[in-house]
């Protein structure tokens, strides 16, 4: 059992981890108050190849390994917690599903655009009437001749208004339930395919989340994925990589929190003495690191049941999200109370911290789900 | 092109703290890095043979453990690497260098930092320079590269003077003349399979010793004045004008 991060990883951590000091902290308290999607970002991170981390390198990633994403993910989201979730979705969600259930022409059509960062990809699952309750959808795919005509809302979608390739779940046989549910690669420029609303949010605001509205959408019949009724079961098995994703996401929103409050406690003078003297400061930080690195800890080895174990890793994807997105909340309430009223400010990066950690406890399964996701594998 | 980079592994100095007490720099546990200036070389390295084609060959003296910062020069660019394993001053590391630079024999360039960010001699290149007899251009900020000559400016401060040479030469590098590239994770995933070979001062009949002896290493102390100005009333900031003229901090 190896509990250290092999060479490679530890290369491509450094490299991450200079990519996002350098290039994503400077500007990412701007992308955050004036709400503006990472475009120029992500060029850089495709040149880099980190937009096509997990995807093959046949189809022009680089084929890493789960653990190798997961340190990607965390070392941006620790600069910037928006262009972690994207970069989390387009790989995780969008790449993934493709290269599981994608056949070969799919495959070759999809993966190596996503790989060059040339689309970026978004998962359109959810619906008003249908988030934890995936089943329920209304969208509907119906196939007339060489198309299928889909019809719908989706909403909650990330990236919604900037990605080029989306994978669509509707019902293609109701009578089927959740049996009656098929995926779809929908690229934006299909007839039909149209942007509603942007939300405005509490935080990851660089993330623009949309509604997305489908009148006779028209999507050929070879960009079904996978079998007709098999979407949802594509849908989970992507949500327990894309959860693995949001779990690194907030373990990096985690560190960030803790740094800052490093930081911070060492400079802020207070009864004429560095708070970072006081005990009361102390324990928070010993509480806050200890957490984070037990939450690492179940990232890495729900990545490494993602490359390993037969079947399905939902119960380690979920314990990982479950635990580093409560390990988040839990960091930034604590780095925003060391920081005193400063942090309840913007010129502190704690504060945006603070808005952006929320959304890992809801978002690709609460954690409601999660515990329920984890109580059903104890109890089966 | 046959282009040579020595790189030097230091202490990570952003983070060196000072013992209070002694005054004397807390290196153990210190992380290591490859000299920043060092990767400028790297870098203009790459440049020049993407312009012109060519190998680069990054050699390093220093523990043994420098072959992991070594693959991330790989990743970035560097075809092969040789590490030295060895401890001195910059005549150990100098001599050791030019032995290994004879031993390859061929070489057009040889490109290294201006000064490495631990000791700051700046003594490598000139030295190295002098051993391999072969002309230098020293704190070039630019360099451009022809068939057969290279031209390069020095930064010398408060002027700058612009020299060509002929080839072989050793050129120092400044911080400004690039920016270094980050390795893409392909040229990561790659630089696994570049060779990196190891030489000792034997193997290449050279021992040679240090001939600096550190008698004390310390960190600078600065007192700070401590003089408070109440409010920012005129006659204040009459008296902070006066005591900056008087210590010279401005005038």
């Amino acid at each position: 059992m190896q509990l250290e991060l092999n060479e490679q990883q530890k290369m491509i951590q450094k490299m991450v981890r200079e990519f996002a000091e350098k290039e994503i902290a400077p500007v990412a308290s701007e992308l955050d108050k004036k709400a503006k999607y990472p475009t120029e970002i992500l060029k850089k991170m495709a040149k880099l190849g980190l937009l096509g981390a997990i995807i093959p390198q046949e189809y022009g990633g680089a084929g890493l390994d789960t653990i190798s994403y997961t340190i990607i993910i965390e070392e941006i989201s620790k600069k910037c917690a928006s262009t972690g979730v994207i970069t989390s979705v387009h790989n995780s969600l969008v790449s993934w599903p493709i290269m599981k259930y994608g056949n070969e022409e799919q495959k070759k059509k999809y993966l190596p655009i996503l790989a060059r960062g040339e689309k970026i990809g978004a998962f359109a699952g959810t619906e008003p009437n249908a988030g934890s309750d995936l089943g329920a959808m209304q969208t509907t795919a119906e196939l007339k001749g060489d198309k299928y005509i889909i019809n719908g809302n989706k909403t909650f979608i990330t990236s919604g208004s900037k990605a080029g390739v989306l994978i669509v779940f509707a019902v293609t046989d109701k009578s089927l339930g959740s049996k009656g549910i098929s995926a779809f690669i929908v690229e934006n420029t299909m007839k039909g395919f149209k942007v509603g609303d942007t939300f405005e949010k509490m935080g990851i605001n660089a993330n623009h989340v949309t509604e997305l509205i489908f009148e006779d959408m028209e999507v050929p019949k070879e960009n079904l994925l996978g079998k007709e009724g098999e979407g949802f079961k594509i849908a989970l098995s992507a949500l327990d990589g894309g959860r693995i994703g949001i779990a690194a996401q907030a373990v990096g929103i985690a560190q960030a929190a803790l740094e800052e409050s490093i930081e911070y406690s060492k400079q802020r003078q207070q009864f004429g003495r560095p708070i970072a003297k006081f005990q009361a400061i102390q324990w928070m930080l010993a509480d806050m690191a200890t957490r984070i690195e037990a939450a690492r800890q179940l990232v890495y080895k729900a990545a490494y049941a993602k490359d390993h174990k037969q079947g399905r890793y939902s119960k380690e994807a979920a314990m990982a999200k479950l635990f580093a997105s409560e390990t988040a909340m839990d960091a930034v309430i604590k780095a925003v109370q060391i920081h005193g009223g400063y942090g309840y400010t913007k010129e502190y990066t704690v504060e945006r911290l603070f808005r952006d950690a929320k959304i890992t406890e809801i978002y690709e399964g609460t954690s409601e789900v999660q515990r329920l996701v984890i109580a059903n594998s104890l109890l089966k | 092109m046959k282009i040579i980079v020595c790189a030097k592994q230091v202490v990570d100095a952003s983070e060196m703290k000072i013992d209070p007490n002694t005054k004397k720099p807390i290196l153990a546990g210190l992380e290591r890095k490859v000299n920043d200036i060092d990767k400028n070389a790297v870098e203009e390295a790459i440049k020049i043979k993407e312009k012109h084609g060519g190998s680069i060959t990054v050699i390093t003296v220093g523990e043994s453990d420098a072959r992991e910062r070594l693959k991330e020069l790989l990743a970035m660019g560097a075809d092969e690497a040789i590490l030295i394993p060895a401890d001195g001053d910059y005549n150990v590391i100098t001599e050791l260098l030019a032995a290994a630079i004879k031993k390859i024999g061929e070489y057009d360039i040889i490109l290294c930092g201006e000064a490495s960010t631990d000791m700051f001699s700046g003594q490598v290149g000139p030295r190295l320079a002098g051993l391999l007899g072969i002309p230098q251009i020293t704190y070039a900020h630019t360099l451009t590269v022809e068939k057969d000559k290279v031209i390069g400016e020095r930064n010398l401060g408060d002027k700058s003077v612009t020299i060509e040479s002929t080839m072989p030469v050793v050129v120092t590098v400044t911080k400004e003349i690039n920016e270094p590239r980050l390795p893409s994770l392909m040229q990561i995933l790659g630089s696994a399979n570049k060779p990196i070979h190891e030489w000792s001062g034997e193997s290449l009949g050279v021992t040679p010793k240090s001939m600096v002896e550190t008698i004390s290493l310390e960190g600078v102390s600065m007192k700070r004045k401590n003089i408070v100005f109440e409010d920012a009333s005129d006659e204040n900031i009459e008296k902070l004008v006066d005591n900056l003229l008087k210590e010279g901090v401005v005038g």
